[in-house]
């Protein structure tokens, strides 16, 4: 297994970059795995980033994108949970970029 | 899932009803993880999509699980992610649960129990019937 170096720690990644072990993210791990995939961290990105390890810890899998997106408008509004607003925030997929740097496994059925 | 797959919504696409049929205990085989993944991936193609469990699949649905003691993922707590997902049709069996001892309030999510006689015309409606 790749491994990946944050702040003079070694992380295990799957062959696509993603955290193997959930329990092992950190904020720091969080905004380099942003950095790897070319996205600047603001406030809105951690409002999602945050919201899909709560929705993780809660029914541990990764959501589809749908899925994501009809949540995150119940919880944040819909000016929030819509696809023009999490694909500004995160544009090669909200589900696939945001959980990858959120430290979840890519969502299930995601090819 | 992909979003490719989502971008395969909204065609004016057949409906068909399709039922998941769950027989085995969550753990010791890959049967209940897998069968779950399968369903959670059939509601990106908007089907009418149903859940069973019967036989040891009722186990699947038990409350409060704990697998610390054999190391493995317990997934129990995604069956209440099928909501958000617009599955909600979820059917277990009556003689299933009675032969084990569990009632309604053992399971994790909300479910319609069915006698076996009503089991088996819900089955006989369905277009696809698959069997984990």
């Amino acid at each position: 297994m790749p491994m990946v170096e944050v702040a003079g720690k070694s992380f295990e990644v799957d062959e696509e970059g993603y955290l193997t072990n959930l329990a092992d993210w950190t904020r720091e791990i969080g905004e380099y795995l942003a950095k790897d995939e070319k996205v600047e961290l603001t406030d809105s990105h951690w409002e999602v980033i945050n919201f899909l390890r709560e929705y993780y810890e809660e029914y541990q899998i990764a959501p589809a994108v749908r899925v994501l997106t009809k949540a995150v408008a119940k919880k944040l509004g819909p000016d929030k949970g819509n696809n023009k607003y999490l694909y500004e925030l995160f544009p090669y997929g909200p589900a696939k970029q945001a959980c990858k740097i959120a430290g979840l496994p890519k969502p299930t059925g995601c090819i | 899932m992909s979003d490719m797959m989502d971008d395969m919504e909204g065609g004016e696409g057949v409906v068909k009803k399709f039922m998941f049929v769950n027989r085995k205990a969550p753990h010791g085989t890959v049967y209940a993880l897998e069968g779950l993944e399968v369903v959670l991936i059939s509601a990106a193609f908007d089907q009418d999509v149903s859940m069973v469990f019967t036989d040891d699949g009722v186990y699947e649905l038990i409350k409060g699980m704990n697998t610390k003691g054999i190391e493995v993922k317990d997934f129990s707590k995604t069956y209440r992610a099928l909501e958000g997902y617009d599955i909600e049709k979820l059917y277990v069996e009556k003689a299933s649960m009675d032969a084990r001892g569990l009632s309604e309030d053992d399971l994790i999510v909300d479910v319609t129990v069915l006698d076996s006689a009503e089991m088996a015309s819900l089955m006989a409606e369905q277009d696809v019937v698959i069997s984990f």
